[in-house]
């Protein structure tokens, strides 16, 4: 058995920052769990801490059964890929896959079975000779997944792994590492920060922000009711229009008051000419910019309200205030500075707290 | 080190400990000994901790000298050191950077057979050439002058090398627009060139005046008078002296300014000093 | 290397490349020159008439028990000075690099014996050896050993050594930290995740990647204890008691003050020559291939 559980896991520095707050989730044996969030969310921090990289100020860490706060990375029974590889320049292919084995005395001709194995697999046969520096990116990552996967460790962490590939690379990695991990059957532990690395890998997504969880389940759930504007802007891309909830001519639960936000994805708007679904909204739009991207084209319209717009303050990454996004598929689009009416259905439309930080059931 | 162990940062701290004992120790033992008496160190009974004859000792050896030998007071050694070290390293930082300025941007004859010229001379330090080189010195008349102790040593391949390879990482395009504006070669060297080679300049002058400060052998050759000598070669004559009984207290206070300068410069500017040991090597 | 011929003045590059080219010339490269060419001469006993004898002096050199003398004492003294300044800067590398508080502190103490002059730190350890009123000197003698480097060759060497080992240690040690310091900590973390411990760490991984630092200080450290440390012998124990620290620099320096034998002396100086280009021409051969990570 060898799930990871984090029990109220908290790290703060000498100088008082604390950079993971009080943190619980479960890895299920064999799950995929992909920790998401922003450049300094602490998710790296987090990884790194279950690989005992990091020391842990507060809660517990339980890997397999096993409290192991105290006990060093060599006795984790864990294997990393890290970002930038960290291949050992002076050795072999062969050698770098190796090494883990050799240091754990196992005998020589089992690791040239295991090693074998891991080359097939990842297709690095014709390269066990060569050194790191004479291989490529994408070479190299699958070295470092070798060296990984020989160990048949119990938990296998990767700290952004494809970040350093170009795109296409990065797609066809991606692919690899879910087959790779679905055959393996490996607890995993997977950090990004791109989104849809996250929502296409994982069984179990974690969303964090500023050392907290925002929210944890599957992808899907988290794309269809996110706890929180940050999931719901996080998730999905282009991100989730937000606006004031009393801007909006549709009827509101009581709880909601008028302080609360409204978000509708842009996928979830569709241009009608007249009528407005029961319950769901209707807006004015003046087409700003079109964008056209083959599949679908993006539509980019100002919200022409009586009385202005009143959007929530944009803040990076969103769009400014009184915008609005508006996704539709195929080709054809209102020409720019057209007057347009974008329509939601009331089932897509997401309503939270005036901060934001909670769901409101419409 | 990744691992966290609780009594694991004592080993470092005991090691580095001990380094810096024996480092220190020697030159506190130098500092000590030039505050005790004569007499007291010469029975062995020296303590380690300073006694009371520090301002005297020092009187004594940097002005007034001892009556025991004709020896010069260490006061006009200083200076003598100071000359050297000074004049050893603007030189050989202004003979350099010219040289290496002509190389990079420039196109002459001979151009890279100069700077192998240049280049060789790393592999002719002066303990090799010692006596020819003093002969053609002292055909020059250069003995017993600030000029010969100086000038044979000023022909350096390392600063030169230095400054090439930080030139040569000076963007073209920098150039090209400080030519559009109308500078020619000597305006761009002191407006643009010299400016940006400010943190190079000094930290080889940290290194280079070190290196003159410290010379032995050539000094040692070229100066004959007490008056001209610098004060690490004086320091030999000091505990030389066969016959009579050496001025322990003397001797010290003058190893104690002999280390003065050169060390108060890397302590003081050691950022400095290590870039610039570090660059000269590469 | 491109060369960029920016400015086309040939006249003023010229110029400016003369003061360095003219030092050159008159104080290394004629010297060098007058060397080899008196290697090749031989003097009367008047000193009035020369004679060309090709390889003559040469010869007669590697005939010459004391040259072989003088060999036999470079080789010792330079392996121990290398052996030994090496490791115990490495020692001090490896611990400084650990992030433990008041490394900075530890660092500046380290480097101060860079700045002492060899024949400075030489007095200091006379100081401290001296027979009757050293420190060491005495608890030497308390341990039963009759410590005497004015008669006894071997303490000689010993003292030359220590003082030696004591200037080079501040060099070795920047060396090496910026070595270890280039290596990056997510290597080091791959392999303690990989089950090496500290020790199996260092030998596997650590010490492997410092191998072009390590091999650039063995050279640089053999060309030190060559030339840099006649200060250090001259104020010691000037060559003896009875050669036992006469390195091939101090002899030549020996032999070149006494005047007697210009072109045996001459001689000496050629081989030198000769060794130290092999040691720079490795140097510079080395350092221009330099590992990448």
């Amino acid at each position: 058995m060898a799930n990871v559980a984090l029990r109220n896991v908290r790290k703060a520095y000498p100088n008082g920052f604390e950079a993971i707050k009080g943190i619980e989730f479960e890895v299920d044996d064999g799950q995929f769990c992909v920790l998401v969030g922003p450049s300094g969310c602490g998710k790296s921090t987090l990884l790194r801490m279950v690989a005992g990289l990091e020391t842990i100020t507060g809660g517990d860490i339980d890997i397999g059964g096993r409290i192991v706060n105290q006990v060093e990375p060599a006795d984790r029974d864990i294997a990393m890929v890290f970002q930038n590889y960290a291949l050992y320049p002076h050795m072999s292919v062969y050698n770098n896959m190796a090494y883990g084995l050799r240091n754990r005395g196992m005998p020589k001709a089992a690791i040239g079975t295991r090693v074998q194995e891991a080359a097939r697999i990842l297709e690095l046969a014709a390269l066990l000779d060569r050194k790191p520096g004479q291989l490529s990116g994408g070479q190299r990552q699958r070295v470092a997944m070798g060296r990984a996967i020989v160990r048949q460790p119990k938990v296998f962490l990767f700290d952004e792994p494809l970040s350093n590939l170009d795109a296409k690379l990065r797609i066809a990695m991606r692919v690899e590492i879910r087959k790779l991990q679905r055959r393996l059957n490996t607890t995993s532990i997977y950090v990004t920060h791109d989104q849809l690395e996250a929502m296409t890998l994982a069984d179990v997504l974690v969303v964090m922000n500023g050392g907290r969880v925002e929210q944890i389940g599957n992808p899907l759930e988290l794309y269809e009711k996110p706890a929180t504007t940050f999931v719901a802007t996080f998730i999905g891309a282009p991100p989730m229009n937000l606006m004031s909830a009393n801007d909006s001519n549709i009827p509101l639960p009581s709880g909601a008051g008028q302080a609360g936000i409204l978000g509708i994805r842009p996928e979830d708007f569709h241009l009608a000419n007249d009528g407005s679904p029961d319950g769901g909204l209707a807006i004015e739009l003046t087409v700003e910019a079109v964008e056209r991207v083959g599949a679908e084209t993006y539509v980019y319209g100002l919200r022409a309200e009586k009385g202005g717009a009143t959007a929530v303050s944009a803040k990076p990454g969103e769009l400014p205030p009184g915008e609005i996004l508006v996704r539709i598929p195929g080709q054809s689009a209102p020409a720019l500075g057209q007057r347009i009416r974008a329509v939601a259905a009331r089932d897509k439309l997401h309503v939270f707290s005036a901060d934001g930080r909670q769901r409101i059931a419409l | 080190m990744v691992e966290h162990r609780r009594f694991g940062n004592l080993l470092p701290h005991l090691i580095l400990l001990i380094g810096v004992v024996i480092v220190a120790f020697p030159v506190y033992l130098a500092i000590v000994a030039s505050t005790h008496s004569d007499t007291l160190i010469s029975n062995g009974q020296m303590p380690l901790y300073p006694g009371s004859h520090g301002l005297e000792t020092y009187w004594k050896t940097i002005v007034s000298g001892t009556g025991k030998t004709t020896r010069e007071p260490v006061g006009s050694m200083m200076i003598s050191s100071l000359v050297m070290a000074v004049g050893i390293a603007v030189g050989k930082i202004a003979i350099s950077i010219i040289s290496a300025y002509a190389i990079v941007f420039f196109s002459f004859p001979f151009r890279m057979t100069t700077f192998w010229i240049i280049f060789v001379t790393l592999m002719l330090p002066v303990e090799v050439r010692i006596f020819p080189t003093y002969k053609i010195a002292s055909d020059l008349h250069m003995l017993d002058s600030y000029s010969g102790l100086v000038l044979p040593l000023i022909a350096s391949a390392t600063a030169t090398l230095l400054f090439r390879q930080f030139f040569m990482t000076i963007p073209k395009e920098l150039v090209e627009a400080s030519k559009m504006d109308g500078a020619g070669p000597i305006r761009f060297f002191f407006d643009t060139l010299l400016p940006l080679s400010v943190t190079n300049i000094a930290a080889l002058f940290v290194i280079l005046f070190i290196y003159g400060w410290n010379q032995y052998l050539w000094p040692l050759l070229i100066t004959t008078r007490d008056d001209m000598q610098t004060i690490v070669i004086g320091i030999k004559k000091i505990i030389d002296v066969k016959d009579a009984l050496t001025e322990w207290s003397v001797a010290m206070a003058t190893a104690v300014l002999a280390m003065l300068p050169p060390v108060a410069i890397v302590v003081l500017l050691q950022r400095l000093f290590v870039k610039g040991l570090i660059e000269t090597e590469k | 290397m491109e060369h960029r011929a920016i400015f086309s003045g040939k006249l003023l590059a010229l110029l400016l490349v003369l003061p360095q080219l003219a030092i050159s010339l008159i104080f290394f490269y004629w010297p060098a020159a007058q060397a080899l060419w008196q290697s090749f001469l031989v003097q009367d006993a008047f000193g009035l008439s020369t004679e060309f004898v090709w390889f003559e002096n040469y010869v007669a050199l590697l005939k010459t028990p004391e040259y072989y003398h003088s060999v036999g004492v470079t080789f010792v003294f330079s392996i121990l000075v290398v052996a030994f300044s090496l490791a115990i800067g490495l020692l001090l590398a490896v611990m400084a690099n650990r992030n433990i508080k008041g490394v900075q502190i530890y660092r500046t103490f380290l480097i101060v014996p860079y700045a002492v002059a060899p024949a400075v730190a030489s007095v200091l350890f006379i100081f401290m050896f001296q027979p009757g009123l050293g420190m060491i000197a005495r608890a030497l003698q308390r341990a039963g050993i009759d410590w005497n480097p004015v008669l006894n060759g071997t303490h000689a060497l010993t003292l030359v050594v220590i003082a030696a080992v004591w200037n080079q240690i501040s060099y070795n040690f920047l060396f090496f930290l910026a070595g270890l310091q280039a290596i990056p900590k997510s290597v080091i973390e791959a392999a303690a995740i990989d089950g090496a411990r500290p020790w199996r760490r260092f030998w596997t991984i650590v010490f492997p990647l410092l191998s072009p630092t390590t091999f650039f200080l063995i050279v640089v450290n053999i060309t030190y204890a060559f030339f840099n440390t006649l200060g250090i012998i001259d104020t010691a124990t000037e060559g003896g008691p009875n050669a036992a620290t006469q390195t091939l620099v101090y002899k030549v320096f020996q032999d070149g003050k006494a005047g007697a034998d210009l072109g045996g002396s001459a001689a000496q100086s050629v081989i030198l020559m000769i060794i130290v280009v092999v040691l720079t021409g490795i140097q510079f051969r080395y350092v221009e291939k330099k590992v990448h990570y």
